[in-house]
This record gives structure tokens, C-alpha cells and sequence, in this order.
């Protein structure tokens, strides 16, 4: 099997407060190979937009980032230099953001930051940089393109700056690309285009992929692999059809009947929940997390859990053999 | 029948442009408008000072000891009148504008380029460097301005350099403090973690994504610290211990009148108008720019 873009083991991040520690992130791995997508699912506070930012080495000031193991197309990210990490973001990897409303600087034009990116890593002529940002203005669907190069973010509405956004992103031709909920701040109908967009250009381009969101609806259409975390711990990983037709762990099938599927669900009739909130991770976190709210959860949830695996790329965490009552069949989207 | 097009490109929407309207905002402010011509005048006065004083304004005259205003009765010689040493009041009044000024600008600079530097420090890294600016911030609000710069002055001695120095170390401390808050706002917004994200450097983030962001509130800090500065050194010339005479400076022509405003209570009206009219305009022109760069004003 061929070395992996992205290879990520035993990643953490904690968080420092004046009330213990936060482990936002505990022990999470993956390996995401070229040209791929893994969809990151949890809900708000589950440690997803910790791990992108981990990876980029992007985390805000006091946070702490610990793994076994980080490499990024050969290149060892735990030992690598600020300057080098300089180079790598940009350049070979790139992110986009949740928030386009605030994700661009109100203080220059589209043009001016679209082109920043290739001016702090490539020696081009101003034209060149320019027609590259037309290039990719186009590409991303915007029309009339040479004025919105001159225009500034507060003349863009929200589905555009994330448009923009995108093409920020593309400037370089990055190998891995990590999109931290690129939909959520936007409307249902911009949201479809957007994303198809985004999984256009990933296959166009061949890049990898870290789609991070909450919407299953979007990971069952777009996904390789899908990591389904649950505060701060991968407890579901796997190929996607896996993970959607034999989900193994309670906390992925409690997310999965909440999805509304037109023709299954019965009209007026509940739609699933899951029952609590997410624990606490603020100082030591001992066994299951997910125990508080399992409706299988037992005595023996409260020691370490073991990591099983279903076959050989499709793992879950749960003391439960087949995570509590085997589901006969899953649900396909 | 008819056809309406209902696609617009940009290029098919006609508005105010940006600059526009930026102008409509500043000409239709009356303030600010106020503010920066009084500023101008008096600037180009000063400029010009050599070629509009009527006299030299270290001459003295011993025979023309404090003659009268115009307006008071006195010759069209001296317009403004003599002072106790019969200089001409109106050509020291000129050169006395360009000590303040002078002393307005050097001071904002020299205080602005500490305030801001420690400010946007404070703001961007957080943490040990942000205790340490608050905690230099305090000990400076702790000191108090005039006395501080009475003791320098009373040691190093009185001159215009001494002062502007004194001033320019003693009056960052507004700049920090709006700095520090308006980087702190801005070191959160997503734009600057996407700077960082597509391999932008600190020095860079700093210089290109944050301070074009603050720079307004920047502008209206400098106004009101030169309005500042220009107060203090009246009030330090006054004391005696800020520049020496004979320069002309306008707290010292205040402070050389005082001893006559009984009989002559225009030797310091005069001086004390022209002080009171420019650090006006200084305020008022940056009340005007921050009420016209506000982001709640555009519309």
C-alpha cells in the first residue's frame, strides 16, 4: 500500500484553564491516502476543528498538541520548523474556513488576497498572480470575475465569500485540503452548491480531503472515510459504506436515526435523539465517554475501553461486542 | 413586447463609489470640517511664519513696551501690540505656532510608535507579554504626567528637545491601551488565522492584517495625544520649566503676560485664544475622523 498523504497517531490536545485541564482531542489517528476524502462527524465541541488546526499547527496561544506520530507526505510534522510549517501551509496544504463573513480581511480587495498566497510562496509576476486568481474566481463559479477582483469582501454576499474562500484556498494547488464546516454559516441551496463545488474540484484537482461537518446527509455523498468523534475521542472509524451500513458503535447509530429520510420516516412520527450532553473533558477522563447517555452502558463502560475492529479499516470503541445490540440492518442514505 | 433584463453584472450597477462616499461623509461633516481647516490655517501660518511676521520676534524695543492691540487702540506697526520687552506679539504668536506644533507631532509620533509597538504586542501574543505591557500600562497610568515631567525638566533642564522627549516617553500610554483592545478584537476573527493558514509570517500578520485594522482607531488616538502634548507644553512653559525664553512659545507668552493681566488682560487672552483654537480643531477633527470612519456610520 502506498505511503499515505496524511498519517496521524495518538493525537492530542489540551487545552489549559484556570480550572484544570481541557482534553479537547484524546488520542485520535487516521491515514488519509492521495486523492481522498475522510469526513470528520461529531457534534459542536467534539474536538473536529481541534484536530484540523492540529494538523496545521494552527492552535491558539496555551493549547498543547501531543502525537505519536504526524506525517505529512513524508515530511514529519512534530519536528518541523516554524519556517518549514510556513511553507507547508499554503503551499501544500490549505484551509478553509466556517465563517466566510469574517474569514476575509475587510481591508483589501478579493484580488489582493486571493493573489497573497501565491506571492508569499511563488516568484510571480503580478499578471501572472492575477490571471491564476481569474482563473480560479472562474473556476469556482463566480461570474463577472475580473470586478470582483477589485471589489472588497463586504460587497460579496456570504455565498460568494465562501466562493472566494475556496479559491483562496486552490491558489497553490495544495495536496490535502481542509474545509472546517465550509457550509454551515450558509443558506440550504448555496450550501449544495458549495459543496458540490468542493467535491468537484477535489476530484478535478486530485487532492485529499478533511471535510470536517455535522450534516451525515453531505458525508454519505461525499465520503472515502468517515470518523464519527465523540468528545474528543475517534469512537467510529471506517470506509464509508461501512460506517453507514454496519455503523458498530451506539453513538454513530444515534446520529444516524436522526437523519430524516423522506419515504422511511413516517410523517408526524419522532425523529430519534440522543438523550444528555457531552461530558465534561476538563481534567482526568476515564473510560467511555459516551457511558452517560449509552443506553447499553454498564459497569464495565467506566474501566478503559478496548479499540475493535470490524475488519481490518473499519474500527470502533466500545467494551460491547458489535457495540451493544447488533443492528441487522443499517441505514443507507 | 418587452424583455427585462434581469441579470446585472457589477459593471450595470451604478452607485456612489467608495470614495464617493467617503467624501459626501467628510465635507458633510461640519466638525470635522472645522476642525482641519482651523488646522491647515494655522499650519500654513507657521510655514510661512518668516514671510508674514511683520517683525523679528526676538527683537526687542525698549521704547515700545506693551503697546495696545489694533483693536485696543493701538498702531497698524504692531497689529497685535508689544509685549514687556516690546516684541511684536503677532510675529512671536506665528513662531509660537510652530513650536506646537511641533511639539504636537514629534510627541504623537514618538509616543505613538512605543504605545503602538507595545499595544499590538500585547494583543497579538497574549499570555506573559500581555500581563506585562498591562502591568507597564498601570505603573504609567500610576505616574503623575506633569510631575513626572516637571522633575525630568527640573534636572536635564528646560529646552524644546527635553520636553518633546519627556512628553513623547510620558504619553503612550492611551495608545497602548486602544492598541492592545483593538488587536485583541481583531486577533480573533478568522481572517487572521487564515493569514496563518496560508503561510503568512508574524511580522507580516502583524503589519498586513491587523494594523490596516486598527489604523482608525490609531488616527483618532494621534488627535487627541497631539491636543495632548500640545496642553502640556503650555502648561509646563507656564511653570517655567518647559521651553526656555526667548523662544516664542505660546504657554510662555501666557505665562510673560501674567504678570500684567490686570492692566493688560489681552497679553494673555491672545496667546490663551490661539492655544484654545487649535487644540479645538486637533479634537474636533478627530471626533470628525472617527465618527467618519465608523463602521455603523456607513450607509
Amino acid at each position: 500500500m502506498a505511503e499515505p498523504l496524511l498519517s496521524v497517531r495518538d493525537l492530542t490536545v489540551d487545552i489549559p484553564l484556570s480550572s484544570g485541564t481541557l482534553h479537547a482531542v484524546r488520542g485520535i489517528g487516521f491515514d488519509l491516502p492521495r486523492g481522498e476524502t475522510l469526513c470528520i462527524v461529531g457534534e459542536s465541541g467534539s474536538g473536529k476543528s481541534m484536530t484540523a488546526l492540529a494538523v496545521m499547527d494552527l492552535l491558539g496561544g496555551g493549547m498543547k498538541r501531543h502525537a505519536s506520530r504526524l506525517v505529512f507526505d513524508g515530511e514529519d510534522l512534530l519536528t518541523a520548523s516554524p519556517r518549514t510549517m510556513r511553507h507547508l501551509r499554503g503551499e501544500r496544504m490549505a484551509m478553509i474556513f466556517q465563517e466566510p463573513m469574517t474569514s476575509l480581511n475587510p481591508a483589501y480587495t478579493i484580488g489582493d488576497q486571493l493573489t497573497e498566497a501565491l506571492f508569499l510562496h511563488r516568484r510571480v509576476s503580478k499578471q501572472e498572480a492575477q490571471a491564476r486568481a481569474l482563473e480560479l474566481l472562474e473556476k469556482v463559479g463566480i461570474t463577472a470575475a475580473a470586478s470582483r477582483l477589485r471589489q472588497y469582501p463586504h460587497q460579496l454576499s456570504g455565498g460568494l465569500r465562501q466562493r472566494v474562500m475556496i479559491a483562496m484556498a486552490l491558489m497553490c494547488e495544495p495536496d490535502l485540503i481542509i474545509a472546517d464546516e465550509p457550509t454551515t454559516a450558509l443558506d440550504v441551496t448555496i450550501q449544495a452548491q458549495i459543496l458540490r463545488l468542493l467535491v468537484d474540484l477535489q476530484r478535478e484537482l486530485g487532492m485529499a480531503m478533511i471535510l470536517i461537518t455535522h450534516d451525515l446527509g453531505v458525508v454519505s455523498r461525499v465520503a472515502d472515510h468517515v470518523a464519527v468523534m465523540y468528545a474528543g475521542e475517534l469512537v467510529e472509524y471506517g470506509s464509508a459504506t461501512e460506517v453507514f451500513n454496519t455503523p458498530a458503535h451506539p453513538y454513530t447509530r444515534g446520529l444516524l436515526r436522526c437523519i430524516p429520510i423522506p419515504g422511511r420516516n413516517e410523517r408526524g412520527a419522532r425523529l430519534g435523539s440522543i438523550p444528555g450532553i457531552v461530558p465534561s473533558l476538563i481534567g482526568n477522563v476515564r473510560g467511555c465517554s459516551y457511558r452517560t447517555r449509552c443506553e447499553f452502558a454498564g459497569s464495565a463502560c467506566a474501566d478503559a475501553i478496548p479499540e475493535r475492529y470490524i475488519e481490518t479499516n473499519h474500527a470502533y470503541r466500545c467494551v460491547h461486542e458489535g457495540g451493544g445490540a447488533r443492528q441487522t440492518a443499517g441505514i443507507a442514505l | 413586447m418587452m424583455s427585462i433584463a434581469l441579470t446585472l453584472t457589477p459593471e450595470e450597477i451604478v452607485g456612489p463609489s467608495p470614495m464617493q462616499m467617503l467624501r459626501k461623509r467628510v465635507f458633510g461633516h461640519r466638525g470635522l470640517m472645522f476642525g482641519s481647516v482651523v488646522l491647515i490655517v494655522v499650519f500654513l501660518l507657521a510655514l510661512f511664519a518668516p514671510l508674514l511676521a511683520t517683525h523679528d520676534p526676538f527683537a526687542q524695543d525698549l521704547t515700545a513696551r506693551m503697546r495696545p492691540p489694533v483693536f485696543l487702540g493701538g498702531s497698524w506697526d504692531h497689529i497685535l501690540g508689544t509685549d514687556q520687552l516690546g516684541r511684536d506679539f503677532l510675529s512671536r504668536l506665528l513662531y509660537g505656532a510652530r513650536i506646537s506644533l511641533t511639539i504636537g507631532f514629534v510627541t504623537a509620533i514618538i509616543s505613538g510608535v512605543i504605545g503602538t509597538t507595545m499595544g499590538v504586542a500585547a494583543g497579538y501574543f497574549g499570555g506573559r507579554t500581555d500581563t506585562i505591557v498591562t502591568f507597564l500600562i498601570t505603573t504609567r497610568l500610576a505616574m503623575p504626567v506633569v510631575l513626572v515631567a516637571l522633575a525630568v525638566v527640573a534636572i536635564f533642564g528646560g529646552s524644546l528637545q527635553v520636553v518633546i522627549l519627556v512628553l513623547g516617553f510620558l504619553l503612550w500610554d492611551r495608545f497602548a491601551v486602544v492598541m492592545r483592545a483593538a488587536t485583541r478584537q481583531i486577533v480573533s476573527r478568522e481572517y487572521v488565522t487564515a493569514a496563518r493558514a496560508i503561510g503568512c509570517s508574524v511580522p507580516r500578520i502583524v503589519l498586513s492584517e491587523i494594523l490596516p485594522n486598527v489604523a482608525n482607531s490609531l488616527i483618532i488616538v494621534v488627535t487627541l495625544e497631539m491636543a495632548h502634548a500640545i496642553l502640556l507644553e503650555a502648561a509646563l512653559s507656564f511653570l517655567g520649566l518647559g521651553v526656555q525664553p526667548p523662544t516664542p512659545s505660546w504657554g510662555l507668552m501666557v505665562s510673560e503676560g501674567k504678570q500684567m493681566m490686570l492692566f493688560n488682560p489681552w497679553m494673555i487672552t491672545i496667546p490663551g485664544i490661539a492655544l484654545f483654537a487649535l487644540v479645538l480643531a486637533i479634537n474636533l477633527l478627530g471626533d470628525g475622523l472617527r465618527d467618519v470612519t465608523a463602521p455603523e456610520n456607513r450607509n
